[in-house]
């Protein structure tokens, strides 16, 4: 590299033009690898573009703060993307309708079943306390997750990098996990993907069917709700 | 498209101020999709305000929000690049616990929905294609 070309790297790359561009090429790149291999879980687009970027990062030197400057303006858009989870379920409503109990009981269950697992195999494999709160509501959306684990005394940061993880490799586990297990209800399929991996499994079912995302949406807005009143006293029982 | 899109800007507006004034353990954005989902039921042309939301426009703006969810996803994923350093503290024992957790959440959520649905004689059967 010459002094000019290294130059031009310096300024573009403290753009957020830059790594905005950067982040859509990735993204662009995963998702035509997950449309060739027609949806195939293991190509998620996710997956695939966090590395890329991450390595691309790494390589460059370039800190994360930087990377978010254009990032953010992508990032931004999660919000009005969750409240646009409105029209699948309107246009679902009388199908949602008839899943009323279904919905509740699978929303107790699993959000029980969520919070206790991850602490019960955590304690088994001799995690520290403090990454047991942390890994606590690993299952809802981060923002949330975040401010659970905080009030409790965990670390928010291994929080957010826990839901994040546990989003991907649910997106990636589910659908062979539910043809395994014989499961062809679309509307069990979604609310599953919802509960255990919120957004991150929202986007993987809206892949697989718009009425596999509508319930999974379903299912990330309750266990939000439900997992912050249910953490407290299931680290309570368990901690004792 | 530009009155969808305030549209739904004005429901997160209305469901963060809600979440941060009652203190309530929800993000903005998902009262905001409650709220959206509510004027998407009002009754057809009483308001201009339930014509507006059943134009073409909120729908539209919709559509094109949800039609690359994932990519929203990568900004704070990129993150989890740069925090290896907390998973390599915890090591195997942390993957384990995530992977498992994980599994059992997604079976048992799954078929306790479709335990019940079977019980109440609920199917997707006339739904899915």
């Amino acid at each position: 590299m010459t002094d000019s070309d290294f130059a031009l790297w310096v300024y573009l790359s403290r753009t957020p033009l830059f790594w905005l561009t950067i982040t859509l090429m990735a993204y662009v790149l995963a998702d035509r690898i997950s449309l060739a291999t027609h949806r195939n879980p293991f190509a998620n687009p996710v997956l695939h573009s966090i590395w890329m970027i991450g390595g691309l990062l790494l390589l460059t030197g370039t800190p994360y703060r930087t990377y978010f400057d254009g990032a953010q303006f992508v990032h931004f858009l999660l919000g009005p993307a969750t409240v646009a989870l409105a029209l699948p379920l309107y246009e679902n409503r009388s199908i949602v309708r008839r899943a009323l109990l279904p919905m509740a009981v699978a929303l107790v269950v699993g959000s029980l079943t969520a919070i206790i697992s991850v602490l019960v195999i955590a304690k088994a494999v001799g995690l520290p306390t403090v990454v047991l709160i942390s890994l606590a509501p690993k299952s809802v959306t981060a923002g949330v997750a975040m401010g659970i684990s905080d009030s409790l005394g965990g670390d928010p940061g291994l929080t957010a990098v826990s839901c994040i993880l546990t989003g991907i490799i649910g997106a990636v586990v589910a659908s062979p996990l539910f043809n395994a297990l014989g499961l062809k209800d679309r509307r069990a399929r979604g609310f599953g993907m919802g509960l255990a991996c919120h957004g991150i499994g929202t986007a993987r079912a809206f892949q697989v069917h718009p009425l596999n995302g509508t319930f999974a949406g379903i299912a990330m807005g309750l266990n939000a709700f439900i997992t912050a009143a249910l953490v407290p006293l299931v680290l309570a029982w368990l901690l004792r | 498209m530009i009155v969808g899109l305030f549209l739904i800007l004005v429901c997160q507006l209305v469901g963060e101020a809600l979440a941060r004034g009652t203190g309530l353990p929800v993000p903005g954005p998902v009262i905001g999709m409650g709220l959206l989902f509510v004027l998407l039921l009002l009754p057809e042309g009483r308001t201009p305000l339930a014509r507006e939301t059943r134009e073409e426009s909120v729908p539209g703006a919709c559509r094109g929000l949800l039609a690359h969810l994932s990519l929203l996803f990568v900004p704070a994923g990129v993150g989890v690049v740069q925090r290896l350093d907390l998973l390599a503290a915890h090591g195997i024992g942390y993957a384990v616990t995530l992977i498992g957790s994980t599994l059992i959440t997604l079976t048992v959520t799954a078929l306790a929905f479709r335990f019940t649905a079977r019980l109440i004689g609920s199917s997707d059967e006339e739904t899915a294609p």
